[in-house]
């Protein structure tokens, strides 16, 4: 099929190969996608209508781009949905350094510099990598592999034509140049979330060259996979749907934890030794921040301003469900509900409807937010009790939440808001043998993502194990990493 | 000269210090410490695993007094300072050799 002929090409020379026939114009387009609403009322109209988009919104694009759908009208940048990527994409980067508080309100107070730098510092490192070739090798086209990307677009080039402005590619009316920052965002939040495993032990230097590493090796042929019209996604073999990165992001960071924090082993003196946060308003910040951010993250993964407010709802509503959903045990089973549970419940619902954000109702999106919650809930739980030494719950939080979503999204997918224009393939799925038939593609692409992404992530931490060593000495952790990795303290109160 | 240590509720740092203050008792100073004594520590919970913090938080007063006043400062830090519920703290008195006021070199009493 044409998952190999690339949107990028159109995207590279806007003006060749865009069929005259496709004159079918983007207003009549867009008209389509008008509300929701009307869609939930005429169930008829709703088969081509906002949900078309909808679809769309998950990073699908690249992928439709790829197949060249007849049906889809070719891009004309559209100043709305270029605006709504561009919000996106700020609010997506400001999602790192919310992470980075996040993370660090859990540590102890002599690490809390280096836990944030492991996110922040992302922000520099995979900023530049994302630019050089990390896009090119996500949703180019030039290997001609479902699997990998090309080398056609390193530093951007030709990405939104000579003026930046122009359509990524058919049936989407956003520039080319937006939607490469907005995946540049998602690009370097997701192995910042691999932290999580590795806090207040790993060497500064590892962890430089395996998020360099993890991102080149296993973020971009994952993205390329899912979104990028490869292997897993709607036009490849599996025909699994991602709406924003329940397995690009959360899927293989949590995986990627899980197997780093086997290799590296638990921190010093663990668990006898653990402490509480050491500053839960840090904790609270962070996940506030993320969720501002995930607005971005999900609804503008719609990619058409007019609809977006649908994966909005989702999104939000699925992350007070889930909110909600941790407390209340906590409140049944210990007797007090925490701050530090509602932080954690925001993650774990926004986390699970991610992949679910645009193919679902309000009713599905409740049930995911709480279907997460109570999943990561029990994975904490379990993590304590085999000693296991996620240290912020990476896998627990990520790795969960997003395997519960990408596995509620087969189930729960409305096949209204899965048209075949932008996933033949799922849609195909769904039409033969519904939602059943879309959870076994679905559970078969997690456990691709799985294999794929722990056996890549052990095999780059071995590889960085042997040149740089992954661990900082015992004496070190001792003395708290902020001053041995960075040369700063966090807190000095006797300097005045 | 005594010198006054009371370890006491950080809560109830503002009523000592006023009251001192109004009783013309001038000058302490102030640590937060962290302890424990019969009142133990307190259990903690966070993402369902808990964790026993074995010293809490209290406030450490300081104040230097002369022989006359060591009646007076007591009484009125054990009545600002107490709440009836275990944890109020204790306060102890010990003496003092010597004072040097750094700024004009003054000795003894005089320095209080």
């Amino acid at each position: 099929m044409s998952l190999q002929s690339s949107f990028s090409t159109r995207v590279r020379r806007p003006s060749v190969g865009f069929p005259p026939s496709a004159i079918q114009t983007v207003a009549n387009w867009r008209q389509k996608q008008f509300g929701l609403l009307q869609a939930l009322r005429n169930t008829s109209t709703m088969q081509r209508s906002g949900v078309m988009l909808l679809a769309a919104g998950a990073g699908l694009l690249p992928m439709m781009a790829g197949a060249a759908n007849a049906a889809l009208a070719p891009g004309k940048t559209d100043g709305a949905d270029t605006l709504l990527m561009l919000i996106g994409s700020a609010l997506v980067l400001l999602m790192t350094p919310g992470l980075a508080f996040f993370y660090g309100g859990f540590t102890r107070a002599k690490n809390v510099l280096n836990t944030m730098m492991m996110s922040f510092f992302l922000m520099g490192l995979i900023g530049v990598v994302w630019v050089v070739i990390g896009y090119s090798l996500s949703f180019d086209s030039g290997f001609k592999s479902p699997f990998i990307g090309g080398l056609g677009q390193m530093w951007l080039n030709g990405v939104g034509g000579e003026l930046g402005d122009a359509a990524l590619a058919p049936g989407f009316n956003i520039s080319a140049s937006s939607f490469a920052l907005f995946q540049g965002m998602f690009a370097i939040i997701t192995p910042a979330l691999i932290s999580g495993a590795l806090v207040e032990r790993i060497n500064f230097k590892a962890w430089f060259w395996f998020s360099l590493l993890w991102s080149l090796f296993i973020y971009c042929p994952m993205a390329k996979m899912v979104w990028g019209g490869g292997y897993i996604g709607p036009f490849g073999e599996i025909g699994a749907i991602d709406f924003a990165g329940g397995t690009v992001v959360h899927i293989a960071a949590g995986v990627a934890a899980l197997v780093s924090a086997a290799i590296v082993g638990p921190r010093t003196g663990w668990p006898s030794g653990k402490r509480p946060p050491h500053n839960v308003p840090f904790i609270l910040l962070g996940a506030g921040l993320l969720w501002f951010g995930w607005f971005g993250f999900n609804g503008a993964s719609y990619f058409a301003a007019k609809g977006a407010g649908f994966s909005f709802v989702a999104t939000t509503f699925s992350a007070s469900a889930a909110l909600l959903t941790w407390c209340l045990i906590e409140w049944f089973r210990d007797g007090k509900p925490t701050a530090v549970g509602a932080a954690t419940g925001v993650v774990a619902g926004l986390v699970g409807i991610t992949p679910a954000a645009g193919f679902v109702y309000l009713p599905q999106a409740f049930l995911i937010g709480v279907a997460a919650s109570a999943a990561c809930y029990i994975a904490v739980q379990v993590k304590m009790g085999i000693k296991f030494d996620d240290s912020l719950d990476a896998f627990a939080v990520h790795g969960v939440g997003g395997t519960v979503g990408a596995l509620l999204t087969g189930l729960l997918a409305v096949p209204a808001l899965v048209p075949a224009d932008y996933f033949p393939k799922s849609a195909e799925i769904l039409a033969r043998s519904g939602n059943l038939g879309l959870f076994v593609a679905h559970i078969k692409a997690v456990l691709i993502s799985y294999g794929f992404v722990g056996i890549g992530t052990a095999i780059i931490l071995w590889i960085v194990g042997a040149v740089v060593g992954l661990r900082v000495t015992p004496q070190e952790e001792e003395r708290g990493l902020d001053f041995v990795s960075h040369g700063e303290e966090g807190y000095e109160p006797m300097t005045y | 000269m005594k010198l006054i240590t009371a370890v006491i509720r950080p809560s109830r740092l503002d009523e000592v210090k006023t009251a001192l203050v109004d009783a013309s008792i001038i000058g302490m100073t102030v640590s937060e410490v962290r302890g424990f004594g019969r009142q133990k520590g307190q259990v903690e919970r966070y993402r369902g695993s808990e964790f026993t913090v074995d010293f809490l938080p209290k406030a450490k007063i300081d104040v230097l007094v002369g022989d006359h006043q060591v009646e007076t400062a007591l009484s009125i830090i054990e009545s600002a300072a107490r709440s009836g519920d275990i944890g109020d703290g204790k306060v102890f008195v010990t003496p003092v050799e010597q004072v040097v006021r750094v700024r004009t070199g003054e000795r003894g009493s005089e320095a209080i």
